[in-house]
């Protein structure tokens, strides 16, 4: 992959009235790359991207595509084509003149257009349904129109609005990865805008998880889940354990904690100066936690004395609800690795929730920003 | 079972009204169109019907409206529906397009109020109001001498042209209506993929948006077309003597030459040619339907 900008977005605002849908993103979208908008709806994750089409014009900043200014640029006037949520496949035309509709103001001769046509609908694994209308068609092949539709002008930027939104889980996950495969195949730029994270982190090089207009977190999707930035990316990515503590001290390698229930403990330092006395905030993803019937302190890993609230089932795994000294709550997961045996703690008991140092994720706190 | 019951028990209030006041005249109409006038305008008592059909005298009204001075008017009624059928068309896909797609959503209701309110006063008071406007020393003469474009008043009234324009005044908003219930039901998407997959404007215009409120464009058509036909009270305000519609000729023999026989036989051609043009649209519309349900 190269490093070349695919699109360069600098200071980009757009208001609706007085709300700021986007507010001054500035980003780099590399060439080549499936680069993934994640966020929750009213983030401003369609606004955005519906302004690299063209369809919105930015109330500020600008927008650039392999190096030409196209922030005022007519959306017929940009070498970007997008997939849109419902696919707007025109109802009144068969699949091949859908697919073939945007050829003739791309210089395709009219000649070319049936073998055009043919080969975009191979790509998606539709050879042969040129004569088809939209509605004799299912919602997956209705995608794969859409696609095709705008695969077949080569466009250096392809942009997508939630395309699997309305497919069925399993057919979800089966076209999350096709579509994978297909960018990685014609090397074309992805931007592909998504609610679910679990869908940006399978097809994504880099993800950036937008909320209330702002860019909160850019980084290889691995990193985004692992090593969240801020506490709503913690959250959005689905970690939801946090821990409010007090600093001891540190020192060049680590910081000194003390958890709720009164134990202490060390944490990787992260680049950071702590003083003492300071709060400091992380998070530890439900499946990195361990619910313990005794105190793992005194062997140097971090304890916190925990009661049971709660068990669910949820078939390949089991969720428990705990409560800390404090209130906080927790959730636990763990694998179910064993027939089902019944619950290992009742409502009520006392246990001690354990993790490793490595996997407490130090959040910078909404003050520090 | 039930649901047919209720379904006829729902129907029936409509069926009860069109009988009485569109169906029964209309029979009445088709009678009295073989009938025979007498001296006075009233009918004449036909003696031996037996003998009367075989002579076939019954047709007489039929044969004389297509004498070519009929034929003449019936021709000149044809193009001027055409003429405002098109240009009613042409006027109102942009102003249903602006309503319907370039509005604001909350200044629709206004603007479609703006197009409805004319309704709100009789047609004959309209239709008298454009003699005020039309006439030699109307508005546009007035306003014309003013500003010194021309120096003798233009004879705007009582021809052709007054009625063509009385005409698509009148139809306008019929046309405007079916336009903007289709471009509103149109899916912005749509256009949007279109300018996406590179079509400017007027190829976006031409190759979707016009093609997708084919619909609304034919129901306009249809609604204007119609009417236009049949008119009467505007070209008997605006065209003078000079312009007869096939409306007045029927509404003569009525009201004036004293002929039902000949009048009933003219309203009964026009009366057929509607239908066959709202079954001819039928089909279009039930041949549409088909397409979007398979």
């Amino acid at each position: 992959m190269s490093t070349v900008s695919a699109v360069e977005i600098r200071g980009l605002t757009k208001r609706f009235g007085d709300v700021a849908a986007v507010d001054a993103v500035t980003l780099d979208i590399r060439a080549g790359e499936f680069f993934s908008l994640l966020g929750p709806s009213g983030c401003g994750k369609t606004t955005l991207l519906r302004m690299i089409g063209g369809f919105e014009l930015p109330t500020a900043g600008s927008i650039r595509i392999h190096g030409e200014d196209v922030t005022r640029t007519a959306p017929y006037g940009r070498p970007v084509n997008m997939v849109f949520q419902h696919y707007a496949l025109f109802p009144h035309l068969s699949v091949g003149e859908n697919v073939a509709f945007g050829m003739r103001y791309h210089g395709v001769p009219r000649g070319d257009e049936p073998r055009r046509v043919a080969a975009a609908l191979a790509l998606v694994q539709l050879t042969g349904y040129e004569s088809r209308r939209p509605d004799q068609l299912s919602g997956g092949q209705r995608q794969r129109v859409a696609l095709a539709r705008a695969l077949a002008l080569e466009p250096e930027v392809l942009l997508l609005d939630e395309p699997l939104g309305a497919l069925d889980q399993k057919l979800r996950k089966e076209v999350q990865v096709q579509l994978k495969q297909l960018q990685r195949s014609l090397g074309i730029t992805f931007v592909f805008v998504t609610h679910d994270q679990e869908e940006a982190l399978t097809m994504s090089d880099r993800i950036a998880v937008m909320n209330r207009g702002r860019v909160e977190q850019l980084d290889e999707a691995a990193r985004v889940f692992e090593r969240p930035a801020t506490e709503f990316v913690a959250t959005f990515m689905g970690a939801s354990n946090f821990f409010d503590v007090f600093v001891r001290g540190g020192d060049a390698a680590s910081v000194s904690i003390e958890l709720p229930g009164g134990a202490a403990a060390r944490l990787p330092r992260e680049g950071r100066e702590w003083n003492a006395g300071e709060r400091l905030r992380f998070v530890v993803r439900p499946e990195k936690l361990d619910l313990r019937t005794h105190d793992l302190s005194t062997r140097g890993v971090p304890s916190v004395p925990v009661t049971v609230e709660d068990r669910v089932y949820q078939g390949v795994g089991t969720v428990w609800l705990v409560r800390g000294p404090g209130g906080e709550a927790f959730s636990v997961y763990e694998q179910n690795e064993r027939p089902d045996e019944g619950a290992r703690f009742a409502a009520g008991a006392r246990a001690f929730l354990c993790f490793r140092t490595r996997d407490a994720i130090l959040l910078s706190t909404a003050g520090d920003r | 079972m039930r649901r047919d019951r209720a379904g006829v028990l729902l129907a029936l209030p409509t069926w009860a009204t069109l009988g009485v006041f569109f169906l029964l005249p209309l029979a009445i109409l088709f009678v009295v169109s073989f009938a025979r006038r007498d001296t006075y305008g009233g009918l004449k008592p036909i003696g031996d019907l037996g003998a009367y059909l075989a002579s076939g005298k019954f047709l007489e009204h039929y044969a004389r409206s297509l004498h070519p001075i009929y034929l003449k008017i019936f021709w000149r009624s044809l193009w001027m529906a055409v003429v405002t059928t098109l240009v009613c068309l042409v006027v109102s896909f942009p102003a249903a397009y602006y309503i319907a797609v370039v509005a604001r959503a909350r200044r629709r209701p206004l603007l479609l109020g703006l197009v409805v309110v004319p309704f709100w006063t009789s047609f004959l008071i309209r239709t008298y109001a454009w003699m005020f406007i039309l006439r030699t020393e109307g508005l546009v003469n007035h306003a014309l001498l003013a500003a010194g474009l021309v120096h003798r008043p233009l004879e705007l009234l009582y021809n052709d042209f007054a009625v063509l324009i009385g005409l698509i005044y009148g139809e306008l908003p019929f046309m405007i209506l079916p336009l903007y219930a289709s471009l509103e039901k149109l899916d912005r998407s749509l256009l949007e993929a279109s300018a996406d997959l590179g079509a400017p404007r007027a190829a976006t215009l031409r190759r979707v948006t016009v093609p997708m409120t084919m619909p609304g464009i034919v129901a306009g058509i249809v609604l204007v077309f119609v009417p236009s036909l049949g008119q009467f009270i505007v070209s008997d305000l605006l065209g003078g003597a000079k312009t007869i519609l096939a409306g007045n000729l029927i509404q003569n023999q009525f009201a004036i030459a004293r002929n039902k026989p000949f009048g009933a036989a003219v309203a009964f051609e026009l009366t057929a040619a509607v239908l066959l043009l709202l079954w001819a649209y039928a089909r279009y519309t039930r041949r549409r339907g088909e397409d979007v349900l398979l």
